[in-house]
């Protein structure tokens, strides 16, 4: 297959975004949890702005940082959509 | 004016809105009507897919259960919006290059089974269906709460409403109506949390005052003071949890997945031009929702904090107005257990079940029929009335309780909508086009998609009006459901070449046949046992989805490789959908 490099790329950059998506959501959110809340972080016991505020913020920035990265791997191996349509 | 008048305008603007929009976006072939012409413009889809799936359980719910569970309220926040994660990077991009109008579209193309197709079509319409009854519901409940009018015309309303736009304008009218229904909701959130915000911490934004100093000299923030008031009353601080760490992850991800797997969420994915649009429009979708989900904790904390002071130890004849007016509908119920005329807040359950009431006693309150438990406690309390009860809580405008009743309608409805699509999609497309009738011409398949719509609108305002006892926990299920048949069917139809028909079907059959009997044990078979002692490694069955799709990952794998290898044409389709160029408009193949 002509596109194997394009498919290695895709799955390297998501397997590295998955695991900040598990680290700040299941890891420090609940796993962590409690030895975070030792932490004081304005105002917030740390664990728990983890889990009820930046877990989430997290998230978003996740989506916008895979979308822009795809999109120059995409160009990088011509099988970007630009053209389409 | 007062709130009633207030509301009444309010909800007649915001109705006219969504109908002028329906009207103006009609749409006029099968592609519209199923994925809007497929030229959605990402921040609109974007918005779009935020209304759609943010329903009257967010708007209406969810901060009241996190106001009450505190730390274990975070497998609703993270698991509501983790799950757009997965969907970005795992299914929309790929979704959108295959180019079809349904999620049964996609199974059945992929596993070359028309079986394959009625399993996901099934497990669609069960899903969706639990979801929507819970909408029209939500829908009656703010019609008779702020307008007086009785649960059933509420629905009806409700009902013809959506019919205009969901019917007349399919997918296109829907996507227009949500953008519209996002910024009204939206506004209607934020604004009782900035001024309750403000109230209590002189902070404006309310991800920020969570962690603020409450303005009372005591110098504690609102976490730490919800922490002390409620151990001094015997609760667990908040920011402690009671569930199992276990349970905990096990919901969280069950949510996860099932998001991602939600047939009327994955869909919206198909109404943008491009695979790359589909990517940022998922980005866009979490950043809208993530605007209310990062909101929701703060309103709960405060409307726990406002909810103890003013209550706790407070006479009944002295306590505010919206105590009484909520307990006169039977969603407060108050128990007077030691005479002393004062209401007393502590944890556990006040008495047995629902209250029921006869009469009342001399101070005017109701008199609550049902045993007593052993507990302290004399309050009871409806979780689902702190976001509607939270501007009166806190004492604000009218015209923000107004305001809070549209967004209630808005969040419902446009859920409601979306949920009919997709139901009616895959009735008419999946069921008659492409298995049972499949000469139908696309005029023809246009008005049988509007005939099911408006079957499913009948259907679901039934259940809006006569609800099973158990639809409110239903909907919960119904992320349980999808998290162990179409996710994991969908997933290694992208990601596993070697996946075949019969590893996929066996994969959702056997995931989807677990995951139901364990709730349905559970929680309606023998609720008795429903207790942590007797669940499958402590998992409740909130969280079973999570065991149900590694069930369903595994007979899949294993079935798959003792069978036949797939055919080479579903080969050249999963490399093709997994490069973006040559995306298509949508078509019928």
């Amino acid at each position: 297959m002509e596109n194997t490099d394009y498919w290695k790329a895709n799955l390297r950059l998501m397997f590295i975004l998955l695991c900040i998506w598990f680290l700040v959501s299941f890891g420090f959110g609940i796993l962590l949890v409690d030895w975070l809340n030792q932490f004081q972080f304005f105002g917030f016991k740390l664990g728990f702005w983890w889990a009820q505020q930046g877990s989430i913020y997290v998230f978003v920035v996740l989506i916008f940082v895979y979308a822009r990265l795809m999109k120059k791997i995409d160009r990088q191996h011509g099988v970007s959509d630009e053209d389409d349509i | 004016m007062d709130a009633q008048t207030l509301t009444y305008i309010f909800v007649f603007l915001s109705f006219a809105l969504y109908i002028g929009i329906a009207i103006w976006s009609r749409a006029g072939s099968t592609e519209e009507f199923y994925v809007a012409g497929g030229g959605v413009h990402p921040i609109a889809n974007g918005m779009a897919t935020a209304a759609d799936w943010m329903s009257a359980a967010s708007f209406i719910s969810m901060a009241g259960i996190i106001a009450f569970m505190g730390y274990d309220g975070t497998v609703y926040l993270m698991g509501w919006t983790g799950g757009y994660v997965i969907l970005a990077l795992l299914l929309a991009p790929y979704l959108r290059k295959f180019g079809e109008f349904t999620v049964p579209d996609f199974i059945g193309t992929r596993y070359y089974s028309s079986g394959a197709r009625i399993v996901a079509v099934a497990s669609l319409i069960v899903i969706s269906f639990t979801y929507i009854a819970g909408q029209m519901r939500g829908v009656g409940i703010v019609f008779s709460q702020f307008l007086d009018i009785p649960i059933f015309w509420g629905v009806i309303v409700g009902m013809a409403i959506v019919f205009m736009y969901a019917v007349l304008g399919g997918m296109k009218g829907i996507t227009y109506t949500q953008v519209a229904q996002y910024c009204v909701l939206i506004f209607a959130y934020l604004v009782p949390a900035i001024f309750i915000s403000m109230l209590m911490t002189g902070v404006p934004i309310p991800q920020l005052g969570l962690g603020a100093e409450v303005i009372d000299g005591s110098g504690l923030s609102v976490l730490a003071k919800l922490d002390a008031t409620l151990v001094d009353l015997g609760f667990t601080p908040y920011t402690d949890g009671s569930k199992s760490t276990i349970d905990v992850f096990a919901i969280t991800m069950a949510l996860m997945i099932g998001t991602a797997g939600l047939p009327h969420v994955i869909v919206r994915f198909f109404t943008v031009p491009k695979v790359s649009d589909a990517r940022m429009s998922a980005g866009y979708a979490l950043l809208f929702i993530a605007i209310l989900y990062t909101t929701a904790p703060a309103v709960g904390a405060f409307a726990r904090l406002n909810f103890v002071e003013t209550v706790h130890d407070t006479s009944y004849t002295e306590v505010a107005d919206w105590f009484k007016s909520w307990e006169d509908i039977g969603l407060i119920g108050w128990q007077d257990k030691n005479g002393d005329g004062k209401i007393q807040y502590h944890p556990g359950a006040p008495f047995e079940g629902k209250p029921t009431f006869r009469g009342r006693a001399s101070d005017g309150s109701r008199q609550v029929t049902n045993a007593s438990t052993d507990s302290d406690n004399e309050v009871y309390v409806d979780r689902d009335i702190m976001v509607l009860a939270n501007p009166e809580i806190a004492a604000l405008p009218a015209w923000v309780i107004a305001l809070v009743a549209a967004g209630g309608l808005a969040a419902a409805l446009s859920t409601a909508a979306g949920l009919l699509l997709v139901i009616s999609a895959s009735v008419s497309h999946d069921l008659f086009k492409k298995t049972f009738a499949r000469g139908l011409s696309d005029k023809q398949e246009l008005r049988l998609a509007r005939i099911s719509a408006a079957v499913a609108v009948v259907i679901a305002g039934y259940y809006g009006i006569y609800p099973f006892g158990f639809v409110a926990q239903v909907v919960a299920f119904a992320f349980g459901l999808a998290a162990a048949s179409l996710f994991p069917a969908i997933l290694l139809g992208i990601f596993d070449k070697r996946m075949n028909k019969e590893g996929a079907i066996a994969g959702m059959v056997v995931g989807l046949s677990f995951t139901a009997t364990y709730i349905y044990f559970f929680k309606l078979g023998s609720p008795e046992l429903n207790t942590p002692d007797n669940w499958l490694f402590g998992i409740s069955p909130e969280g079973i989805g999570m065991i149900g799709a590694i069930v369903n990952f595994t007979v899949a794998l294993i079935v798959s490789r003792l069978t036949a290898d797939v055919p080479d044409s579903v080969r050249a389709l999963v490399n093709d959908i997994r490069i973006p160029k040559g995306v298509e408009r949508p078509h019928t193949h």
